[in-house]
């Protein structure tokens, strides 16, 4: 699967902003197929885990209410510049990615 | 007609109908549960007080002038409502969305870890309009903060 997740992080006088961005259909389930008027079968993100030196600086639980392509953004303290952030997302299907990015 | 034009017809159709169906559409969600972390009776909870039951453990939720929600007072599309919460309020255990009048009323939970402070933001989509609610976890109670936002188009397709 090619990447599905951008991260950006910052730090600045010990907090370390993150902004995330992942690539994800968030299907709710409660949505309709224009022609067919199927049901379109629900297919969201469900959990999302941040990652700083093994320690989990946030998790996320989200429903299918999470817009298409999520964005997120937290602030955590305790990093430095050149630390290594991993983000990674496991959606209802089973499906997961991963990504690790440095702190700036 | 434009392409836009034409998507916000089926929006709003899709919308009308969905409203008989969403019912059975959340149920949908269940079977292909795989995460046991995954809080399912929180994230099936119909009304508010159900949601922070089963996800908090308590729904006795005290309002907080230290928490801030911040969302566009209208939201012209539904599919895409910016949020952001924000609590100064010290030892944030946990952050919930909460958009009341959504078919799957919580949204998101975050989680928040020892060092990462009161905030969060992302967007969500809205059914119709009604409040959002930010709910915090901090030194095991719990406040809220909400704001209302208008949605012209509705963003759950159903």
């Amino acid at each position: 699967m090619a990447k599905s997740i951008k991260i950006r992080a910052k730090e600045k006088g010990g907090v370390t902003t993150v902004k995330a961005l992942m690539t994800h259909p968030m299907e709710t389930g409660g949505r309709k197929d224009k022609k067919t008027g199927k049901t379109i079968p629900a297919h969201f993100i469900q959990e999302v885990v941040c990652k700083h030196k093994g320690n989990t600086v946030m998790m996320a639980e989200w429903s299918g209410g999470v817009s298409k392509n999520p964005y997120i953004s937290f602030k955590f303290s305790g990093a430095a510049k050149g630390d290594d952030l991993e983000l990674s997302w496991t959606d209802n299907t089973g499906k997961s990615d991963s990504m690790t990015s440095k702190i700036k | 007609m434009s392409n836009e034009m034409k998507r916000r017809i089926f929006l709003k159709r899709s919308l009308a109908a969905g409203s008989v169906g969403v019912a059975a559409a959340t149920g949908l969600l269940a079977p292909q549960q795989v995460l046991a972390a995954w809080n399912k009776a929180a994230f099936e909870a119909k009304e508010l007080s159900g949601a922070l039951d089963a996800l908090l453990g308590s729904s006795d939720v005290s309002e907080s002038a230290d928490i801030k929600v911040k969302a566009p007072d209208i939201a012209e599309n539904g599919a895409v409502v910016p949020i952001t919460v924000d609590a100064s309020i010290d030892g944030v255990e946990s952050i919930a969305i909460i958009a009341s009048n959504n078919p799957v009323p919580l949204v998101a939970n975050f989680v928040m870890g020892p060092g990462a402070t009161g905030f969060v933001s992302t967007r969500i989509k809205m059914g119709k309009t009604g409040d959002v609610v930010g709910v915090v976890k901090a030194g095991g109670k719990l406040y809220s903060a909400k704001k209302e936002v208008k949605v012209t188009i509705g963003g759950c397709g159903g």
